[in-house]
């Protein structure tokens, strides 16, 4: 009896150390990437200037006489990302109402799966959809010369932050207690009435984590957007081409050598402190729930 | 019992994955060192144009697969470094994808070991057939924006390109007087990226190396001379450039590269260039 005893107890501590070692490991992971990151982004932002760098309207990286501003790209990933949102949240919220509130239990779980199906779609999948479909058809409807733009990307990210805002929005809907739904049709209030006046403000915050992790998926997407926003480094326009913070850095990536190479890693250093920002964000919102 | 053989065996993976670290880590050091032992004998050094990467990486790898203890490095740092670094013996063998200048020449040597044909691609449904190489320049440059004003219908033109690294984009910029004037309307990362959006816009016209057009779209004459084989080893397709070994006139190669530069300039390698998207040089 007491061997076995003395062996749990070994084990409990060496267990957790394992757990101890992983979790670090996690921590050194971020540590090093920011450092990493630091290191190779600043000297880049010091020779350019920092106002230069941020609020500089041309990037010519390859050019005679090379320009490195990237207001272009912050723009465009901002306008992007909220546009994204104004299309995407709307159609995942009332998803989520359908799928916890409406909907029979069968059609839930056959549309739920679909969704998840949804999120496991690599980006680039999604890219070559857009490509093929969605930048023909914008062509088509919009009499445009040419359909990779600013609008063909907002389309694509908002179908991609979909899973997350309808499986996250929906999780915070059905935490929200029966007896405030209960209530409300006993007083009278009908279904509808009942879901947006009681049970959508009881789940504000859960629906907020949920369009804050989408910001985060739309800013973070390089592979699909692109393939469909056209890749010029012009200052954003709906319907003009445009480079994302995310795609300036991959598409310049391979050949660039020098200041360039720096510049770009200087470009990840901004959309490493955009997504921070955004966590930062998130974990207010958790906070305030609790 | 169960429970303690899953956590043993977690742990046995665990300090598995340890140690297979430590052991990676300790191979690569030893691979490293036996890299530094024959860089000083066999290892053949080429520097220069980035936009001979594949041409020079299926060469060298088939050259590396015959002749396991000879290492042929590549370094990528654009035409002109190229020709220096070999000027300076900084290297074996410099890549230009230019042909040396005239002052280069006093004591260098060029050789053209392939051509980089670039056609110039509409879609299909396009009616325009031959571009002049100043047309192409205009349109790429913003002066001339609708297909009617070179032999096409009335619509605007879509210039589709490469991002700013590329070779090709490169290449065609030089070859058309276009460098840093070019107003695209795309850049996309590949050359199949390119044909797929010129296949799919009718207004569209973007460049691509002959070697890899499909025919889902249509490669126009340039200058009245269609790009094929004959034509881009002639000379009278327009759009293409040399790729050029570089080595210095007074100072013989060593062995081993002397062997890689006949390898690569030998009709054993016209199959390699076809592979990798250029066009071999007429023998």
């Amino acid at each position: 009896m007491e061997k076995i005893k003395k062996t749990a107890r070994w084990m409990e501590r060496a267990m957790n150390l394992l757990f101890l070692v992983c979790g670090l490991l996690t921590i050194l992971f971020v540590v090093l990437i920011t450092i990493f990151l630091l290191i190779s982004g600043i000297p880049a932002i010091r020779d350019i200037g920092l106002g230069d760098f941020l609020f500089g309207k041309v990037w010519a990286s390859t050019s005679a006489k090379p320009s490195y501003g990237i207001l272009p790209f912050i723009l465009t990933s901002v306008y992007g990302t909220l546009g994204a949102i104004l299309i995407g949240v709307p159609i995942g919220l009332l998803c989520a109402i359908f799928l916890a509130k409406m909907s029979p239990k069968k059609v839930s779980s056959a549309v739920r799966n679909v969704v998840d199906l949804l999120a496991g779609i690599p980006s680039v999948v999604y890219g070559l959809v857009g490509m093929i479909i969605i930048v023909p058809c914008v062509r088509e409807i919009f009499h445009l010369p040419d359909g990779a733009n600013l609008f063909s990307a907002i389309l694509v990210l908002a179908v991609m932050i979909l899973p997350s805002v309808i499986s996250v929005s929906e999780t915070a809907i059905g935490a929200v207690p029966k007896e405030y739904e209960e209530a409300s049709l006993a007083l009278g209030a009908t279904k509808t009435e009942t879901v947006f006046k009681v049970v959508v403000p009881a789940a504000k915050s859960g629906i907020v984590t949920a369009v804050v992790l989408g910001i985060g998926r739309a800013v973070g997407e390089a592979m699909a957007v692109m393939m469909v926003a056209g890749n010029v480094a012009n200052m954003p326009k709906l319907f003009g081409s445009v480079r994302f913070l995310t795609t300036a850095v991959a598409s310049e990536m391979s050949y660039s050598s020098g200041l360039q190479r720096q510049a770009l890693f200087s470009i990840a250093l901004v959309l490493f402190l955009f997504i921070m920002a955004i966590n930062l964000i998130l974990n207010v919102v958790i906070k305030k729930k609790v | 019992m169960k429970k303690f053989i899953m956590i043993a065996t977690v742990f046995t993976l665990m300090t598995g994955v340890l140690t297979g670290c430590s052991g990676n880590a300790g191979s690569f050091t030893d691979k490293s060192t036996a890299n530094e032992t024959t860089k000083s004998s066999q290892t053949i050094a080429t520097d220069g144009s980035t936009s001979m990467e594949k041409v020079i990486g299926f060469l060298s790898e088939a050259y590396m697969e015959e002749h396991g203890n000879i290492k042929v490095t590549y370094n990528p740092t654009g035409s002109s470094s190229g020709i220096q670094a070999v000027a300076e013996g900084r290297c074996d063998i410099g890549l230009a994808s230019r042909d040396l200048k005239e002052d280069e020449t006093a004591d260098l040597q060029g050789t053209v070991v392939a051509i980089d044909g670039i056609g110039i691609i509409v879609n299909p449904d396009n009616p325009a057939t031959d571009l002049t190489i100043d047309q192409i320049g205009k349109i790429y440059s913003g002066e001339i924006t609708n297909w009617k004003e070179v032999g096409g219908s009335d619509a605007p033109i879509v210039c589709i390109g490469r991002e700013a690294a590329s070779g090709t984009r490169d290449g065609f910029e030089e070859v058309t007087g276009t460098k840093d004037k070019c107003k695209y309307s795309q850049e996309l990362t590949s050359t199949g990226d390119v044909v797929q959006t010129v296949s799919g816009n009718p207004n569209a016209i973007g460049y691509a190396s002959v070697a890899s057009v499909g025919d889902t779209v249509k490669m126009v004459s340039v200058e009245g001379v269609s790009p094929t084989t004959e034509s881009i080893q002639d000379g009278k397709y327009k759009v293409q450039r040399n790729f050029v070994l570089v080595t210095k006139k007074d100072t013989a190669l060593s062995k081993a590269a002397q062997e890689f530069f006949d390898f690569a300039t030998s009709e054993q390698a016209d199959s390699l260039i076809t592979e990798a998207g250029a066009v071999p040089v007429k023998r």
